[in-house]
C-alpha cells in the first residue's frame, strides 16, 4: 500500500525529499537556538507533543468518529504515572522505559472505562459524556492529596526526574563535536523518534483491516454491524488505541517539564488538540500533524511579534499582546472553518492517493 | 446450484415469528421456510412488516415470539456482526453504503468477517497480515467486476450513480461470503435498463450458489425471478407458493388494490 505523501510520482524524487526533510528536522535545533534561543526548542518539543495528542485523538474521532471532548485526560493520566513512578514524591526512581508502557497501559485502562459506558452514545451526547470524564480525572487530581496524599492536589508534583539512560541524562548539556546538544534538544531528537512510531503506527493502522472497520463504523455503525464487523470491541479498541498514545505523551510532559500539576490538564487543552484534530482535517494524518503544527506554533509566534510590531506602528503597546493575540487566533479559526471546513488537507489528497493506486488484478470470484 | 427448488433442504425457517411496535403488530405469527439454492420472494403492500422481518432476521430487533433457524441453528439472540458471520448478509431499503470510502474500500470492510488480522498484525504489517490485505483487496476487484462497477472502484461510494450504489451494497454483502443474501428493494428507483442489469445480476448469483430473499416491489421483477414468493400484509401471511399461483390468490389481489375491487381492473 503507497502512503500518502511518500508517493509523489517518483520513487527518486520523494527518497530525495524524505532525506531533505530528514536533514532539516536533524539540523532544525541548532538553528533555532542559534537564531532565536533554547526557548524556541522548548517550543517545538511541546508542539510535538500535541501532534503525538493529535494523532492519538485522531484514532478516536477522525478514523472511528467518536467525538471526545476529555482526551487530555489520557494525556493526565501518563504524565502522573511518570511523576509518581519518578519523583522524589514517593522516592520511586524508575526508569522512563519501564514507566512509559505502564503509563500507556493505565492510559489504556482508562480509555476502556471510558469507552464502556458509552458504546451506545453518538456525536453530542458522547461529546458531553466525554467532557465530563476529563473533567473528572481532573478534579481528581486536584483533590487526592487527603487523606492519604497521591498526587499533592492543586500544588501539583516537583522533581520530577527527567530521562535516563545509564549515565546519559536527558536534562545535561553534552558537548559532542562543538555542538552544544542541551537538555531541550535530546528530547527533540527523542521525541522525534517517538513521533515517527507513532506516524508510522497510525499509517499502517489507517490502511488494515482495523482501519477499515473503524472508518466503517464512522460512516455508518448500522451498516457496519450488518456486514460483521463487532462495533463494541472496534470503538472500546479505538478509545484504547488513542488514550494509550495519549498516555506516552503525558509521561515525557512530565519528563521534559519536571513540575505537573492538574492545571496542565484543563478543558481547554481538549479543545485545543480537537481544534488541530478538525482544522488539519479529519481522518487525514498529514492534516492532523499540519494542524497541530499551526495551533502550536502560531499563537507563539504572535506571542513575540504582536508587542514589537505595535511598537513599530504606534510607538506604544496599545492593547496587550496576550488579548490580540488570541483574537487573532480566534479569528484564523473562524476564518478556516468558514472557508475550508473540512479542514486543510481533506480527504482529496487521499482520494488522489486512491487514483493513482493501480487495481490489482483480477480473477473471477469463488 | 440448481435453480429449481425440489426437495433442496431448508436452509432458513421461521417458526411463528412475531414482533410488536408499541400498538403496532409488525409480525404477528410469520411462518416459512427458505430452501437452499432458490430466490424466495417477499412481497406486500408498504407497512406490511417486510422490512421489519429483515431486522428481526438480522438481530437489529429482538423477536418478541417465535424464532428463525438457519441451517438448523437458532438465530435465537444473536447480535448483528454475528448474524453476518453465521451467513447471512443484507442490503437496506434506503442504501447504506460507507459513503465516504472508495468503492473498493467498500467491499474491503466486508471482507471484515472472514480475515483475521489484529491490531497487532496490523502495526507490524507481517507476512501474513500482508498476504491477506493482498487477498481482501484481490476479492474486492473482482466482486465489483462481478456487480459491474470496477471502473468506479476508487471513486468515493457518494459519488457513484445511483444503480452503481445498489450494486455496489450487493458487492459489498456478497464480501461476507454468505449463503443467504437478503435484499431490501434492491430495484427501487432504477430504470428498465438498470432493473435488467439486476434481474441478470440476480440469476446469475443463484446459478453461483447463493440463496436470495428478495423484498420487491417491482412485480415484474418478483414474478420472472423468484422461485417462491411470500405475502405479507398487516404484518400476516396471507399467501406463500409459487409466483404464477399467488399472483392469481384473491387476498392477494384484495390486500393489493382493496377488498371490493374486482379481477378485470387492471394495474395502471
Amino acid at each position: 500500500m503507497p502512503h500518502v505523501l511518500l508517493d509523489l510520482k517518483h520513487p527518486a524524487i520523494a527518497k530525495a525529499g524524505v532525506i531533505l526533510v530528514a536533514i532539516a528536522l536533524a539540523c532544525l535545533p541548532f538553528a533555532l537556538t542559534s537564531n532565536f534561543g533554547t526557548a524556541w526548542v522548548r517550543i517545538t518539543n511541546l508542539a510535538i507533543l500535541y501532534i503525538l495528542l493529535s494523532l492519538g485523538l485522531n484514532i478516536v474521532v477522525g478514523f472511528a468518529g467518536l467525538l471526545d471532548l476529555g482526551y487530555i485526560a489520557f494525556y493526565a493520566v501518563g504524565a502522573y504515572v511518570y511523576a509518581l513512578l519518578a519523583s522524589a514524591h514517593f522516592d520511586l526512581h524508575l526508569p522512563f522505559w519501564v514507566i512509559l508502557p505502564i503509563g500507556a497501559l493505565v492510559a489504556c485502562v482508562f480509555g476502556v472505562l471510558l469507552g464502556t459506558p458509552t458504546l451506545k452514545l453518538r456525536g453530542d451526547y458522547l461529546a458531553i459524556v466525554t467532557l465530563g470524564f476529563g473533567e473528572i480525572i481532573r478534579i481528581f487530581l486536584n483533590n487526592l492529596s487527603r487523606p492519604v496524599n497521591i498526587t499533592n492536589g492543586a500544588m501539583g508534583i516537583t522533581g520530577i526526574d527527567p530521562f535516563r539512560f545509564g549515565t546519559f541524562s536527558f536534562a545535561r548539556t553534552d558537548t559532542v563535536a562543538g555542538l552544544a546538544f542541551t537538555g531541550p534538544i535530546k528530547y527533540y531528537y527523542l521525541l522525534l523518534v517517538v513521533l515517527l512510531v507513532v506516524i508510522v503506527i497510525n499509517l499502517r493502522l489507517q490502511d488494515s483491516r482495523i482501519g477499515r472497520a473503524w472508518e466503517a463504523i464512522r460512516e455508518d455503525e448500522v451498516a457496519a454491524r450488518a456486514m460483521g464487523i463487532n462495533t463494541r470491541n472496534m470503538k472500546l479498541l479505538a478509545f484504547a488505541m488513542g488514550a494509550s498514545f495519549g498516555g506516552v505523551a503525558g509521561g515525557m510532559f512530565s519528563a521534559i517539564q519536571g513540575f505537573i500539576s492538574p492545571e496542565s490538564f484543563v478543558l481547554v487543552e481538549s479543545v485545543n488538540v480537537l481544534a488541530m484534530v478538525v482544522l488539519g482535517g479529519m481522518g487525514n494524518i498529514f492534516g492532523v500533524i499540519l494542524g497541530a503544527l499551526l495551533l502550536s506554533f502560531v499563537p507563539e509566534v504572535l506571542r513575540y511579534t504582536v508587542g514589537p510590531a505595535q511598537m513599530a506602528m504606534f510607538g506604544r503597546t496599545i492593547i496587550d499582546p496576550e488579548v490580540i493575540r488570541m483574537l487573532l487566533f480566534g479569528i484564523t479559526l473562524v476564518g478556516m472553518m468558514l472557508f475550508r471546513p473540512a479542514g486543510i488537507l481533506p480527504s482529496a489528497l487521499r482520494k488522489r492517493e486512491l487514483e493513482t493506486a493501480a487495481p490489482p488484478t483480477a480473477t473471477a470470484p469463488t | 446450484m440448481s435453480a429449481a427448488p425440489g426437495p433442496a433442504r431448508a436452509l432458513l425457517v421461521a417458526r411463528g415469528v412475531s414482533k410488536r411496535f408499541g400498538g403496532v403488530q409488525a409480525l404477528s405469527d410469520v411462518s416459512f421456510d427458505i430452501r437452499e439454492g432458490e430466490i424466495y420472494g417477499l412481497i406486500g403492500p408498504n407497512g406490511a412488516g417486510k422490512t421489519t422481518l429483515f431486522n428481526v432476521l438480522t438481530g437489529i430487533y429482538p423477536a418478541d415470539g417465535g424464532e428463525f433457524v438457519f441451517d438448523g441453528q437458532s438465530l435465537g439472540a444473536v447480535k448483528p456482526h454475528e448474524v453476518a458471520a453465521r451467513g447471512i448478509a443484507r442490503t437496506f431499503q434506503n442504501i447504506r453504503l460507507f459513503a465516504n470510502l472508495s468503492a473498493l474500500e467498500n467491499v474491503m470492510v466486508g471482507r471484515h468477517v472472514r480475515t483475521k488480522a489484529t491490531v497487532f498484525g496490523a502495526i507490524l504489517r507481517n507476512a501474513r497480515t500482508r498476504e491477506e490485505e493482498r487477498a481482501i483487496e484481490k476479492r474486492g476487484y473482482a466482486l465489483l467486476e462481478y456487480v459491474g462497477v470496477h471502473r468506479r472502484a476508487n471513486d468515493l461510494a457518494k459519488h457513484l450513480a445511483y444503480g452503481d450504489q445498489r450494486r455496489l451494497e450487493i458487492a459489498r454483502a456478497l464480501a461476507t461470503d454468505p449463503r443467504l443474501l437478503a435484499l431490501d428493494e434492491p430495484a427501487a428507483g432504477m430504470n428498465a435498463t438498470e432493473t435488467g442489469a439486476l434481474r441478470a445480476l440476480l440469476e446469475r448469483i443463484r446459478g453461483d450458489g447463493t440463496t436470495i430473499l428478495l423484498i420487491e416491489h417491482d412485480m415484474k421483477l418478483v414474478m420472472s425471478l423468484c422461485n417462491r414468493v411470500l405475502v405479507l400484509d398487516y404484518g400476516r401471511k396471507i399467501a406463500e407458493g409459487p409466483a404464477a399461483v399467488v399472483q392469481k390468490d384473491e387476498k392477494v389481489i384484495a390486500a393489493y388494490l382493496g377488498a371490493d375491487v374486482t379481477l378485470d381492473v387492471k394495474r395502471a
